[in-house]
């Protein structure tokens, strides 16, 4: 990698003197800085990557402010025509967003309580005792959630169609094509990550807070359920983001295990669209970016939680 | 994981009588249960892969219409499937171009954004926000981007008409970059907040010390930051490497990874959801799959875990 970057043509010397001059005097205040010709071709490059970065999804969005007639006219690289939402209303209506909307919802939500309940028991009970299997059971959690997905999809295909389930549960009367299905890979799936990141946010909380409790006899569960876990809510928070979009998002274990139609979230729903609207760009891109809506609010309310949920992970390497 | 970390635990380690039959049977159950949920649904399947891989099955009808072939199924994927080669390719260029590209890029993205510089935050914000959007949506945008008639290069080029057009997908030889490009938009901004995080823990104090001796900013970088940032470049490469090997939402959507696009993980699909159902074979490349992450998880793992014991 250092190689790589030696090779790098960025403008780095020319950035380099400015900024590293004004690195000393930021630490007192940010608003009295002389504007230097490095920080200038610095926000010159940021602004520059930031519009590349942006270039695909306005791209997107502009085409599905255009009506297929326009763009069909035109071309796609055009201005002039028509402008307005009519796009995103048809995508709306046609596509039955709204129900592969539900279906997501069905899954997502549940699934996602679940893995963070589970995660924070199996956390608990690792870094709150020593119990002499706590690094293999760690590890299996962990490990589990690094596999590719298609390492265990085969013999998981074939359980899934040979699990009974009662109809009440699950309409296809098996794991196959349910939302429980989903639901439990999902769950099963997620527990290693969260597991790992509040294992070691748990490891912080100091012993004296669970003593006064032992010492009064509170039970192991009071002690998770009054101590520890009110203790955890802005790491339980911070995952809760990030599970959202990576379930909400799934489009691999929808597509294998969820083939019929009807039950599909909406990821793998709008798979199906570009058959049924082929060559209408528009329709689709319009369809895209409000499948996108979800994450995308989620991601702006909630950035703060949602970028320390990755990288409280990432720093315990 | 740092010193302080270690008294919580000793402390409880120092009376284990106080559990009552009802605290370990709680305890059990509360570590039980998830355990049974990932061994059953995850580790379980990955041992049956390896397992069915030595085994010709149509995956119609039950358990007793399974045969034991031995290493055939292999043989066959190393001497005559013809898409192996291909999709092994596929596979390492992802790596490598995922390894030269967005790692680095990401980095010095990561650096320069570290500098506390205005509008920072917004900067971060545009960077990471392809992370957000499913890599099924990016393979719709890869299609109106690289649409060889409609798209925005061809158009933006002029390389959209009937001479001189360039078919970006559905060349086989030209497919596979475009895909990456895409990839790699949604791969940078990952790896950056990662870099972002590391940075974090980088002391201020040692960087002016550094700047005070006259050292200039590749020095600094070089002697200074880098140093300190070895254990966010583990969690990077295991990343990189496990999203290589992952990849696969954005080939299927754009030609359900046919034709220049071949991945394993669509071989793996395709033997199982596709005309012929093939569970052993299927099993067998999942197996390969199964190994070559699992050189690289195991070191990971152990390295995590053993700082983890010293404490």
């Amino acid at each position: 990698m250092t190689a790589a970057m030696d090779r790098r043509p960025h403008p780095r010397g020319p950035l380099s003197r400015g900024s590293l001059a004004n690195s000393a005097a930021e630490h007192g205040r940010t608003a009295a800085r002389p504007p230097r010709t490095g920080r200038i071709l610095l926000h010159v490059f940021l602004i520059g990557t930031s519009l590349v970065w942006l270039a695909p999804l306005l791209y997107a969005f502009y085409t599905a402010l255009r009506p297929y007639q326009d763009t069909a006219k035109h071309g796609y690289v055009s201005v002039g025509g028509h402008y307005g939402f009519a796009n995103f209303t048809a995508a709306w209506t046609q596509a039955d967003l709204p129900r592969y909307f539900w279906n997501s919802m069905i899954i997502t939500v549940p699934a996602l309580l679940i893995t963070l309940a589970l995660a924070s028991m199996v956390a608990f009970v690792v870094a709150r005792y020593d119990f002499r299997i706590n690094i293999a059971l760690l590890m299996i959690f962990t490990a589990g959630n690094l596999l590719p997905q298609q390492a265990i999809i085969t013999p998981l295909y074939k359980l899934y169609q040979l699990i009974p389930l009662p109809d009440w549960l699950a309409a296809s009367g098996k794991l196959d094509d349910s939302f429980i299905g989903l639901i439990l890979i999902h769950v099963a799936f997620q527990t290693g990550f969260c597991a790992f990141v509040l294992s070691n946010y748990m490891r912080t909380i100091p012993a004296e807070l669970g003593e006064a409790a032992l010492v009064d006899g509170a039970s192991a569960w009071r002690q998770y359920w009054q101590i520890v876990l009110p203790l955890c809510r802005p790491v339980l928070a911070a995952l809760a983001t990030l599970e959202f979009t990576w379930i909400y998002n799934d489009f691999f274990w929808a597509t294998v295990l969820m083939q019929t139609g009807d039950n599909r979230p909406i990821t793998a729903a709008l798979n199906n669209l570009t058959g049924e609207f082929f060559v209408n760009n528009n329709l689709i891109s319009a369809a895209a970016l409000i499948v996108a809506i979800p994450t995308l609010v989620v991601f702006f309310a909630l950035q703060k939680q949602f970028v320390s949920g990755l990288t409280l992970g990432a720093n315990k390497g | 994981m740092t010193a302080p970390d270690r008294k919580p635990t000793e402390r409880i380690r120092s009376r284990p009588r106080r559990l009552s039959p009802r605290d370990r049977l709680t305890l059990t159950l509360m570590a039980g249960v998830p355990t049974v949920l990932t061994v059953g649904f995850v580790w379980l399947p990955a041992l049956l892969s390896v397992v069915l891989s030595f085994s010709s099955w149509p995956g119609i009808g039950g358990i007793d219409t399974i045969h034991w072939i031995g290493l055939q199924n292999y043989r066959t994927i190393f001497t005559i499937y013809p898409q192996f080669t291909p999709a092994v390719e596929h596979n390492l260029l992802w790596l490598a171009v995922f390894f030269c590209l967005p790692a680095p890029f990401g980095l010095f993205l990561a650096v320069q954004l570290d500098k506390q510089i205005r509008f920072s935050r917004l900067y971060q914000n545009v960077l990471f926000l392809p992370v957000v959007l499913s890599l099924a949506l990016i393979g719709f945008m890869t299609e109106l981007i690289f649409s060889p008639t409609q798209g925005l290069i061809n158009n933006l080029t002029g390389h959209a008409g009937q001479h001189g057009m360039i078919d970006w997908l559905g060349d086989p030889k030209l497919n596979i970059w475009a895909v990456l490009v895409m990839a790699c938009w949604r791969q940078t901004g990952y790896i950056m907040i990662m870099y972002l995080a590391g940075l974090k823990s980088v002391d201020p104090a040692m960087k002016e010390a550094a700047a005070l001796d006259g050292a200039n900013q590749w020095q600094t970088f070089r002697h200074v930051v880098w140093p300190a940032l070895r254990s966010i470049n583990v969690v990077v490469l295991v990343i990189t490497v496990i999203e290589s090997l992952r990849a696969f939402d954005i080939v299927y959507v754009v030609n359900k990874g046919t034709n220049g696009l071949q991945l394993l993980s669509v071989l793996v699909t395709d033997n199982i959801i596709g005309e012929a159902s093939r569970i052993g074979f299927g099993s067998a490349l999942a197996t390969i799959l199964l190994l070559i992450s699992m050189v690289f998880i195991v070191p990971y793992l152990i390295t995590v875990f053993r700082k983890d014991q010293r404490g």
